[in-house]
């Protein structure tokens, strides 16, 4: 599944497809779920009635003739919108059936035993079974893994060839149906029923198969509906009017009035817009498990971010030596390099980098001779090197000093020293000890290295009206640091699962939205109490149950721009709503001079476009009307641009392109089709 | 145009803006139920009324409820009405003994007082008793505006308070309404009237010798009390057929200032009250913008429509300077003609000083289309404010959702359910106007009604549906309406356009009022600045004129083109 590629908006294959489609959407049923194409359906049955009636009685049909011909057009653009957004989830779709071929499992005939097993199909797994799933294997469905550890293929999924470590326990135990097992063995108890496992569900989201209209969607619809029936009053009630005035329409060009008032253009690309809106971000390898979901990610006021992986790199980083009086600088890197030669942690090794970068002690090439090198334990909390004689040690500060007093049994201790712990802490880094022997050398400074660019990023949601929380283990000190290092607007310091929840529900009392992203079960409650929550593909099975999006490369990071694209959804509608809308003057303009100046020539005034004649008037009113849905598809589909600035500078941008735009772009259209039409003759 | 004229125009908005902040400020305190210097004097009689009803105002009512009680008052002021009109000949208070209203006469009469529309298809002084005018209209002059000032607040209401279920308690936001607000300026400025020439007296009507030696009569009565009502409720039903141009109605120059600055002074102080009551006063005053750009571009463009006179005028020797005074007095001129004639149907009085008909067919598109745009610049007293509100929905959502979120206004979440009962009021106007006007343009006894033929006639129809559905009362000249044919559909109009349009809008009221008051961040769409305040003037003109352009197309416009190419009806 080559999901980081964004295809083009569509190719020939795609739209050879969508146009077949277009035409199989013409039932009636399934249009009726779109009442203004409906009612353009409906009348331009209507008119090809009076066609054929014309036709068998010889009465002139280019005209009639034409406006038939226009306003099914019109219905077909419509569908072939919705057709092409479908079409481009189901190449997709069709990848991930591959993965879901019936599976053998090995069904497990007593959950604690993993030798006695039977083989069948995975289709016949339930709720609660146990199967085991060796090297080799295909996971038969989703579930948790209650035994072992082996390293799985999720490509199937997430596009991401690198195996991944599933083990039972801890936060990395779900795993996903479709997915391979390559080493190792793990026995995983089924959570999901055939059938709506989480592949299953994806396969259902990329087709479209699920989708129902959002809430924003349903109110939008109303509206349209709204504005379908003031125009059907409108121009019904044209008839009497026209009548007393000896102007009597007739009933084609009063559906041609009727069909280019009407909001066809937002009315055809709508679904279009909220299919493309889901297919966005299931090409950036997020998963929605509704499309109130992504509305709602447009409508965040708070953001929960961890701290670790999303605001700051994942591990500590040394970032100074403070050596204490009397010991040169140089001995304490040195010391410091030697006690971390053998220590493989991230925090080891900035160790080694940091010396080797600042204070141009070059690592030795072999281990010095007798060397013996002490580990880390979680019971000394220190590790380090004796080098013959010579023991040195880094540590936590207490453990330090008492490495330090067991030399020598009772010495003032430098007040530097502590000095330099306090400072560190204060400063939210973490102190680490350093000695050798009795003496202590001096402190480390390791620090949470805040991402270079997160605090841009967080100015930029600041612009657009959202706060971000910091969540983290630390201490309230720490936190602080880190927090005002990062630009967050507030932080959560010490949190525990319960402080989360505590923090979201508090932030909604107070009338916000709010996202967070997780992945261990004991976020689950915070992740279903949040607005959005986006739970990470790496996390465990009530983590992604909890959430409402699932993010396939568990990268917090993307919660940002999550949220960009709920709003680009949401810009996209409303800024072809206010454009379809500002259409309608020009289309006024071009029909309503075309209507009476047969009988009120004076009107002709109106005709401020000088379009041809009065039949070129009304057919390019009605073609515009049509063409514009064909032009406007690659915007519903690729959405409107989207920048991250506040919502005042948005709107006078967007009113300008599309208001002002929808005001003056079909008096230039239907001008251009009018001098085309009447070049051809057809009218 | 002349300079003289519009620096009338410019004092009295002047006068209106000056008096409305601080009304605003008062009846923002009496809404919200806090003291004011008039609660001593006023709150016994306020207790005697709760406790004569058995109300407690303190029990607060959903949106059902309210709208339902609203309902039931106003049902039993059409009775009442209706009541007196049909029984008056052996009512008192009769000098002149005219006799029983006529059945239709008076059904049309009595919805259109009790809608707040006034129309008027009788002629008052030589139909109605003094006892109907006083016990009958003007008592539903002060409660059908009450009731309007009532449903407006209860939507305001909607939008202060947060996660509610209760808007208010309906009588007594009527009780308050009618006790606090109307009857103190109603009292003031009736007497103010009565100084400048207005009679107000029991007596009959006075025969007198003219200097020719003919006799006359002169009709009189109660007319100053009636009159400051008319105009402070936007109500615009006259004591006299000729209504403000009548010169015991509006006998001066300074009298014509005094019942403009009568008929926009609550209306547009609701505006201020409105800021200040959901807790931002930057809202009142963008909603104040559009209606000042609006109603000031309306004055302006009636104005200059009846300066520039017609080719005809010009062609019969007048001098063009004078622009068209046909159908105007001369005691008030063109400009305050022209704003007179905005300011009634930007509102929904329905008070005339001139007869919009023998206005050019632009200048008397202006007041037209003004009805047709809803009555919301700044509109009848409370309707207005309401109205402007669900266009500012509207706006909202649709423009709101190009910030990339779901829209919401002051706070409020727009969805479905607003969306739906807004767009179910939005249609009552062009169902009922352009419903109306079609049949009556073909049948024969809508047909019977305008007294010109050709587009002309068909804005006579037009324009009497606008008024009765849009609650103004204001007619355009000729039309017969005193018959059964236009008797009841535009008492139907009347009541579509009152009560099929509240129902909605308090439907939206309960949904909004149980809402939580979402927090304004920057990533809100902004209400209060110019931005907002040129959107919202755009789709209220888009809107309004998407609705009625064509049928424009026929009646003034048509009329005005041909017009210019000499033809005339």
């Amino acid at each position: 599944m080559s999901t980081k590629t964004v295809a083009s908006v569509a190719s020939s294959d795609l739209i050879g497809r969508a146009a077949i489609d277009a035409f199989k959407k013409l039932s009636p049923k399934t249009l009726a779920k779109n009442p203004v194409i409906f009612v353009t359906e409906v009348v331009a049955a209507l008119v090809t009635l009076l066609f054929v009636r014309d036709l068998m009685t010889g009465n002139p049909v280019l005209f009639i003739g034409q406006i038939t011909a226009w306003l099914w057009f019109t219905v077909l653009f419509a569908n072939f919108a919705e057709a092409i957004a479908e079409g481009r989830g189901r190449a997709q779709a069709d990848s991930l059936r591959t993965a879901r071929t019936d599976t053998l499992a090995k069904r497990l005939l007593r959950a604690d035993d993993r030798t006695l097993w039977s083989k069948g199909s995975a289709l016949d797994l339930a709720v609660g079974d146990h199967v085991l799933v060796e090297a080799g294997d295909l996971i038969p469905g989703d579930g948790e893994i209650v035994e072992g550890i082996a390293s799985v293929n999720e490509a199937a999924v997430t596009g991401e060839s690198a195996p991944v470590i599933r083990e039972a326990g801890g936060d990395r135990s779900g795993v996903t149906g479709g997915t391979t097992v390559l080493s190792d063995w793990i026995v995983v108890r089924i959570t999901a029923a055939p059938g709506s496992s989480f592949l299953d569900r994806m396969i259902a989201l990329v087709e479209g198969a699920e989708r129902q209209k959002t809430p924003n969607e349903i109110a939008l619809t109303i509206l349209l509906v709204g504005l379908t029936l003031i125009f059907m009053i409108a121009v019904v009630t044209l008839s009497g009017l026209a009548a007393y005035s000896g102007a009597a329409v007739s009933v084609p060009i009063l559906v041609a009035l009727l069909v280019t008032l009407i909001p066809t253009t937002i009315g055809g690309l709508l679904s279009a817009i909220g299919i493309a809106g889901m297919d966005r971000l299931i090409r950036f390898n997020v998963m929605a498990m509704s499309g109130r979901a992504v509305e709602a990610a447009g409508d965040v006021d708070t953001l929960l971010l961890d701290k670790t992986g999303t605001i700051t790199f994942g591990n500590r980083m040394a970032a100074e030596i403070i050596a204490m009086p009397g010991v040169a600088e140089a001995v304490a890197a040195e010391a410091a390099l030697l006690a971390s030669l053998s220590d493989d942690t991230a925090e080891g090794k900035s160790i080694v980098k940091l010396v080797a970068e600042r204070y141009g002690v070059a690592t030795p090439g072999t281990r010095p001779d007798g060397a013996a090198f002490i580990d880390f334990s979680a019971a000394t909390r220190l590790s380090g090197v004796d080098i013959g004689a010579r023991r040195i040690r880094k540590g936590a500060v207490d453990a330090v000093r008492r490495f330090v007093a067991k030399g020598r049994a009772s010495v003032a201790e430098q007040p530097a020293f502590a000095q330099a712990v306090e400072r560190i802490a204060r400063s939210g880094g973490t102190p680490l000890g350093l000695a050798e022997d009795g003496r202590l050398l001096g402190v480390i400074h390791l620090k949470d290295v805040v991402k270079p660019d997160i605090k841009a990023r967080f100015a930029e949601l600041r612009r657009m009206g959202i706060r971000t929380v910091m969540v983290t283990g630390d201490n309230p000190v720490t936190a602080a640091a880190i927090a005002s290092e990062a630009g967050v607007d507030d932080f959560i310091a010490e949190a525990t699962p319960q402080d989360k929840l505590a923090y979201i529900r508090a932030e909604q009392a107070k009338g916000r939205l709010v996202a967070m992203c997780g992945d261990g079960t004991n976020d689950a409650p915070a992740l279903a109490q949040a607005d959005v929550g986006v739970a990470m593909q790496s996390g465990t099975q009530a983590a992604r149950e909890a959430g409402n999006m699932v993010d396939l490369d568990s990268d917090p990071t993307k919660l940002i721009e999550i949220v960009g694209i709920g709003k680009q959804l949401l810009m996209t509608r409303g800024s072809l709503t206010t454009f379809s809308i500002a259409n309608d003057v020009a289309k006024y303009f071009a029909i309503i001079p075309a209507l009476f100046v047969t009988a009120i020539p004076e009107l002709g005034v109106l005709n401020v476009m000088s379009l041809a004649t009065p039949e070129s008037a009304i057919l390019s009113a009605v073609i515009f009307n049509a063409l514009i849905i064909i032009g406007l598809i690659p915007l519903a589909l690729r959405g409107v641009p989207y920048r991250a600035v506040d919502a005042a500078s948005v709107l006078s941008r967007n009113l300008a392109v599309y208001g002002l735009g929808g005001l003056i772009v079909p008096f230039v259209g239907i001008k251009i089709i009018d001098m085309t039409i009447a070049a051809l003759g057809l009218a | 145009m002349t300079f003289v004229g519009w620096l009338q125009i410019v004092l009295v908005f002047g006068l209106v803006l000056a008096a409305a902040a601080p009304l605003g400020a008062y009846m923002a305190k009496v809404y919200a139920g806090e003291r004011t210097v008039l609660t001593p004097v006023l709150a016994p009689a306020e207790r005697l009324l709760y406790r004569a009803a058995g109300v407690d105002p303190a029990r607060e009512q959903g949106w059902l409820g309210y709208t339902l009680g609203m309902l039931v008052f106003n049902a039993a002021g059409f009775a009442l009405l209706f009541s007196i009109l049909r029984l008056q000949d052996i009512l008192p208070l009769n000098p002149q003994g005219f006799g029983a209203v006529a059945p239709d006469l008076a059904f049309n009469t009595a919805v259109s007082f009790v809608t707040n529309t006034n129309w008027q298809n009788y002629s008052g002084e030589s139909t109605l008793s003094h006892f109907s005018q006083m016990a009958g209209l003007t008592v539903q002059n002060f409660l059908s505006a009450a009731t309007g000032l009532a449903l407006a607040i209860a939507f305001v209401r909607a939008f202060s308070r947060s996660g509610a279920t209760t808007v208010g308690h309906v009588f007594a936001d009527i009780t308050r309404s009618t006790l606090y607000i109307l009857l103190p300026l109603a009292l003031v400025t009736a007497l103010v009237q009565v100084s400048l020439g207005t009679p107000q007296t029991l007596d009959g009507s006075v025969v007198l010798t003219t200097l020719e030696g003919g006799q006359q009569t002169l009709a009189m009565g109660p007319v100053a009390s009636q009159i400051a009502i008319k105009q402070l409720g936007t109500n615009g039903g006259g004591f006299f057929n000729a209504n403000a141009a009548h010169p015991f109605e509006n006998p001066n120059a300074l009298s014509n200032m005094l019942t403009i600055w009568q008929m926009l002074v609550v209306s547009t102080a609701l505006v201020f009250a409105f800021g200040r009551l959901v807790g931002d006063r930057r809202q009142g005053r963008a909603i104040l913008a559009v209606t000042g750009l609006l109603l000031v571009t309306a004055v302006g463009l009636c104005y200059l429509a009846e300066s520039a006179g017609t080719p005809m005028l010009a062609a019969a020797g007048l001098d063009p300077a004078g622009g068209n005074m046909e159908g105007k007095e001369v005691r008030f001129g063109i400009a305050m003609s022209a704003l007179f004639a905005a300011v009634t149907t930007g509102l929904s009085d329905g008070a005339v000083n001139a007869m919009h008909a023998s206005f050019t067919p632009l200048g008397g598109m202006v007041p037209m289309v003004l009805i047709q745009l809803g009555e919301i610049l700044p509109g009848g007293v409370g309707s207005g404010l309401y109205g402007m509100l669900v266009v500012a929905i509207l706006a909202v959502f649709v423009a709101g959702l190009m910030v990339g979120r779901t829209p919401e206004y002051l706070g409020k979440k727009i969805e479905a359910k607003e969306v739906k009962m807004a767009m179910l009021a939005i249609l009552v106007l062009p169902t009922a106007i352009l419903g109306f006007s079609a049949v009556s343009a073909v049948i024969p006894a809508g047909l019977a009604g305008p007294g010109n033929g050709g587009p002309h006639g068909l804005s006579e129809i037009l324009y009497a549906y606008s008024s009765a559905a849009g609650n103004n009362g204001s007619a355009f000249g000729s039309l017969s309406g005193n018959t059964p044919w236009y008797n009841t559909t535009l008492a139907l109009a009347m009541l579509l356009g009152r009560f099929a349009f509240i129902v909605p809008v308090m439907a939206i009221a309960g949904s909004l009022v149980a809402k939580p008051k979402l927090a304004a961040s920057s990533g809100t769409f902004p209400t209060h600045g110019p931005l907002f305040v040129g959107l919202l003037v755009g789709i209220i003109l888009i809107l309004g004129g998407l609705q009625f352009f064509p049928a424009l197309a026929l009646g003034p416009i048509a009329e005005h083109v041909q017009m210019q190419a000499g033809a005339l009806y």
